[in-house]
């Protein structure tokens, strides 16, 4: 895609507009050519859905989390004005789009952007987003485009009956508790539906976990005492459970029908926002991507102007800035900079590969460029797409380097650079960084005492002895909340056993 | 495959109810940060919104997170001075070793207060939740002044001017029917026998005639039923209810002698403001009546009731006297809800005192919603407090607060008009 070419196509090819403004004319004429060269580089997309929104609806947007349709909470109207407030002092600009995993792909634009920039948007998000969406795994595995807006309107409508019958503020109570809990509503290695023996299985297990809820087999009041002896070392469930959301939908003793319906819904946007928090680099880095190889290529073909290209090159090279570690303005790795990176790397070294490349990529050195990045997009996620695809040169241009931070250590320690000797090291690392399981707690369901006073234990398993942060006291009287007996919450030392950290409602000193 | 959707349009405030919901849970906190800014600000844009802070830790919503210590690898871009194994200080505060956002709120940089803008309605609705004003309930029906007309179904008479056209037609067709369709269909089975009998008319030429009378009879009925009558009419029927008075005058009296200064008048305006705004929560049209007083009594506009100086005595009886007469010139009771607040520093001529009691016994108390009384002053009471005291053991509408500093006046205002136990 050189730049030679240009001044001859344009004089044979006139461009779409010039200027600033845009009209509905103009973005379906920019829309129907993005369009064109998306598909000539087989970006396989939902149909798109685009709305023209004000600042104020970006800002709800915002707020809602990027739901489309979301049910009533106060969390919300707090980052509402949350959002509100930055913006109107200017500490923040408002995002030019936002895009909703769904089909038809509902991405929004903002009224005040400049032509340039809606093309821009609608290459960003439309198509590039939007083919992400369909076609990454953990989408297509975890998150089911075609219902969520329904299901989203159901929860809506589901829980403003609620509100109706049991008032607002014992919704909100169950919802407070379950927004605490809602990193913990996700199921993170299980598969979902094979819809097939493994399925079936399942399914047949509901019924029955159902049916034992009905004879409250589980909460008999009376022991039997010889099989107690038996059972002592037996804990419910036998295996930790992760899905703390959805243990205690299945099994919290004293919820109500709807109250349980409620944490489903809570759980079930979770699931459905849990492939976002994994593939932010590779999402952002993928439509950043096709937003400027698709722009290059309007202007190759002289669709667009100088001072159009001038406009949107000028606004991604804001988007793709990383700033270095003893900037102020330094917030750690920015996703778009390093996936866009990359991307444009992965090209190269189909394109035109070093000898470097060929001894770290022999597979996909000088292979065809735009099947090797749709095969990436499909199969990894952010933390296996780095450990597969970060090259050396990427890490050169970034000046990478890691750091040891350990506790027992006054001193921090550099533990790689971008040298032959780091470069492994650090492709480690920074595919760690981005393993959700090493950034949040790892706590589990660990047990119910069945046969004694109902309570629950939950155990936290540290990473690397890295401890809970004070809040867990916090957490806890949400899960009592939900639970309805005792919570205790226990860490498993490194020598194996297990302290009590916390337990709600506190016990009393004498005990 | 797109289409494009201007949203524009749509309604604003999507997220009103949200934004209800986060301040209806902060309540308490947000109270309180409107009552201490209630204080603080000017007297002039006390009906302003107002932005008011809440402290984070309490709306902070808990999740389970990583704190500070153990053993991290954390990778960083822009390396321009370190090799494998150099050894740094670690940086105070976080920063290089931190992991993230789940930090911040640990290192107190997330504790901050969260400040933000509240519009006038939801200002004043806090200011003044839980607040009624007395006796308003009990005198409500009694104290009916106005009419207003509403409609009430329809009447068979009326004005013309009334007529409602649509009932009037459907009354007469109803009519019509009633009387035109037995006859029709006695003519259709005429009719009909006609055209039997008209196959062999020479034998059957008697009946025909008859027949053919009785049609040309039947067809003239029908014909003379009116397409619109009288008793067909409708009108639109009005009528008169009563409806509680919507209005409301708030006289403000205030002692203008040259013991009260500048801070005192402030303090009292401040006062007088927190009544006013109220009152127009409550009543549509809210009149005031600045009568301020040293040994004479005057209505005054607002810039004079305030700011002007006089000095002199003070007969605080010259003030009521001039209410009442105002009361009784313009402001008939039926007609409107008095309320009367009165500001003071307590100084009044001795013997003046009684006469001003007997002034609100018989003049006064029985004709106002509410009296209160408010005495700035960092001194001993003196007898017009003692006197005005009587009228409060007699009159319940009668309220007395003593104020000594500008703190004290909105929960002095709060304590007067708190909601009463049902």
């Amino acid at each position: 895609m050189s730049k030679t070419t240009t001044s001859e196509a344009m004089t044979t090819i006139r461009p779409l507009s010039d200027g600033p403004d845009w009209s509905f004319e103009l973005l379906e004429d920019y829309h129907k050519e993005i369009a064109r060269i998306a598909e000539s580089y087989g970006l396989s997309t939902y149909p798109n859905q685009i709305e023209i929104i004000t600042g104020e609806q970006m800002m709800d947007a915002y707020s809602s989390i990027g739901m489309p349709i979301g049910y009533h909470h106060w969390s919300y109207g707090k980052k509402f004005i949350q959002t509100e407030q930055h913006y109107k002092r200017g500490q923040m600009g408002l995002a030019y789009e936002i895009v909703i995993n769904s089909n038809p792909c509902i991405a929004y634009l903002m009224e005040e952007n400049t032509m340039p920039m809606q093309a821009l948007v609608i290459a960003h998000a439309c198509y590039g987003h939007n083919s992400f969406f369909k076609n990454n795994y953990l989408f297509t595995t975890w998150t089911d485009a075609e219902s969520i807006i329904d299901y989203l309107l159901f929860s809506k409508h589901y829980i403003t009956e609620c509100e109706e019958k049991y008032g607002v503020a014992e919704v909100e109570s169950i919802l407070d508790s379950c927004h605490a809990l809602m990193n913990y509503g996700v199921d993170r290695y299980k598969r979902p539906q094979k819809l097939s023996l493994a399925e079936e299985r399942r399914r047949q297990k509901a019924r029955e976990a159902y049916l034992q809820t009905q004879v409250n087999e589980l909460w008999k009041t009376l022991p039997r005492m010889d099989d107690a002896k038996q059972e002592k070392k037996r804990r419910y469930p036998e295996e930790p459970e992760e899905n703390i959301l959805y243990f205690i939908e299945k099994h919290a003793p004293l919820l109500e029908p709807w109250q349980r319906e409620i944490v489903r819904i809570v759980r079930k946007i979770s699931q459905y926002f849990y492939p976002q928090k994994q593939t932010q680099v590779m999402n952002e880095g993928w439509a950043t991507f096709w937003h400027y190889t698709i722009t290059q290529h309007m202007y190759d073909e002289g669709l667009v102007t100088d001072r159009f290209i001038m406009e949107v090159l000028h606004n991604h090279t804001n988007v793709i800035y990383q700033p270095p570690y003893n900037s102020k303005y330094y917030s750690g790795i920015n996703p778009y900079a390093l996936g866009f990176a990359m991307f444009q790397d992965l090209r190269r070294i189909c394109e035109h590969p070093t000898d470097e490349d060929r001894a770290w990529f022999p597979d996909i050195a000088g292979s065809d460029w735009v099947k090797t990045l749709h095969f990436a997009m499909e199969n990894f996620k952010d933390e296996s797409f780095i450990s597969q695809f970060l090259s050396p040169k990427v890490m050169r241009d970034f000046h990478l380097f890691a750091v040891a931070d350990d506790d027992t250590r006054n001193y921090l320690e550099i533990s790689a650079i971008h040298d032959e000797q780091g470069y492994r090291q650090l492709r480690q690392t920074l595919s760690n960084q981005y393993n959700l399981s090493n950034l949040e707690p790892n706590i589990q369901v660990y047990n119910v005492e069945v046969k004694g006073d109902r309570s629950l234990t939950l155990r936290h398993v540290p990473h690397n002895r890295i401890p809970l942060a004070d809040s867990h006291h916090q957490v806890l009287k949400h899960v009592h909340r939900l639970w309805g007996f005792n919570v205790v919450l226990e860490q498993e030392e490194p020598d194996g056993n297990a302290s009590i950290i916390g337990r709600c409602p506190e016990r009393p000193a004498t005990e | 495959m797109a289409h494009f959707i201007d949203r524009r349009l749509n309604g604003r405030n999507k997220s009103a109810v949200n934004r209800q919901r986060f301040i209806r849970r902060y309540q308490q906190q947000l109270k309180k940060a409107v009552s201490d800014a209630v204080l603080k600000r000017s007297i002039q844009d006390i009906d302003k919104g107002e932005s008011v802070s809440i402290p984070t830790r309490d709306i902070s919503e808990p999740l389970f997170h990583q704190g500070k210590g153990g053993h991290r690898d954390q990778v960083h871009p822009g390396n321009d001075q370190f090799i494998t194994g150099d050894r740094v200080d670690r940086p105070s505060g976080g920063g290089a070793g931190g992991s993230g956002q789940g930090d911040a709120s640990n290192q107190g940089e997330g504790a901050d207060d969260f400040v933000f803008q509240i519009s006038k309605e939801e200002y004043l609705d806090l200011l003044f939740d839980g607040l009624e004003l007395p006796n308003l309930e009990k005198n409500k029906l009694n104290k009916i002044s106005e009419m207003k007309t509403f409609r009430a179904g329809y009447t068979a008479d009326g004005v013309p001017a009334n007529i409602n056209i649509v009932r009037s037609l459907r009354q007469s067709l109803a009519r019509r029917m009633a009387l035109q369709v037995g006859k029709k269909k006695t003519v259709a089975e005429l009719e009909q026998e006609l055209a039997e009998l008209g196959k062999h008319p020479a034998e059957n030429y008697a009946r025909i005639q008859d027949i053919e009378e009785e049609i040309v009879e039947l067809k003239r009925r029908i014909a003379a039923v009116p397409f619109i009558d009288t008793f067909d009419l409708r009108f639109n029927n009005f009528v008169q209810r009563p409806i509680p008075s919507t209005q409301a005058v708030m006289f403000c009296l205030m002692d203008v002698s040259g013991s009260m200064d500048q801070a005192t008048k402030d303090m009292a305006k401040r006062f007088y403001l927190l009544l006013y705004l109220f009152l127009t929560r409550t009543y549509k049209n809210v009149e005031v009546v600045f009568i301020r007083h040293h040994t004479q009594a005057k209505e005054v506009d607002e810039q004079e009731f305030f700011y002007s100086q006089e000095t002199g005595g003070t007969i605080v009886s010259s003030a009521l006297q001039l209410m009442k007469e105002v009361m009784e010139a313009r402001y008939p009771a039926d007609q409107w809800n008095i309320y009367a607040a009165q500001a003071s520093d307590g100084d009044n001529w001795a013997d003046d005192s009684p006469l001003c009691k007997q002034l609100l016994q018989n003049d006064i108390m029985s004709f106002v919603r509410y009296y209160a009384y408010i005495e700035i002053t960092n001194r001993a009471h003196q007898t017009l407090w003692h006197e005005y005291e009587s009228i409060a053991r007699q009159f319940p509408n009668f309220a007395m607060e003593h104020i000594r500093a500008v703190e004290d006046i909105y929960p002095v205002f709060r304590e007067l008009f708190k909601k009463q136990a049902a």
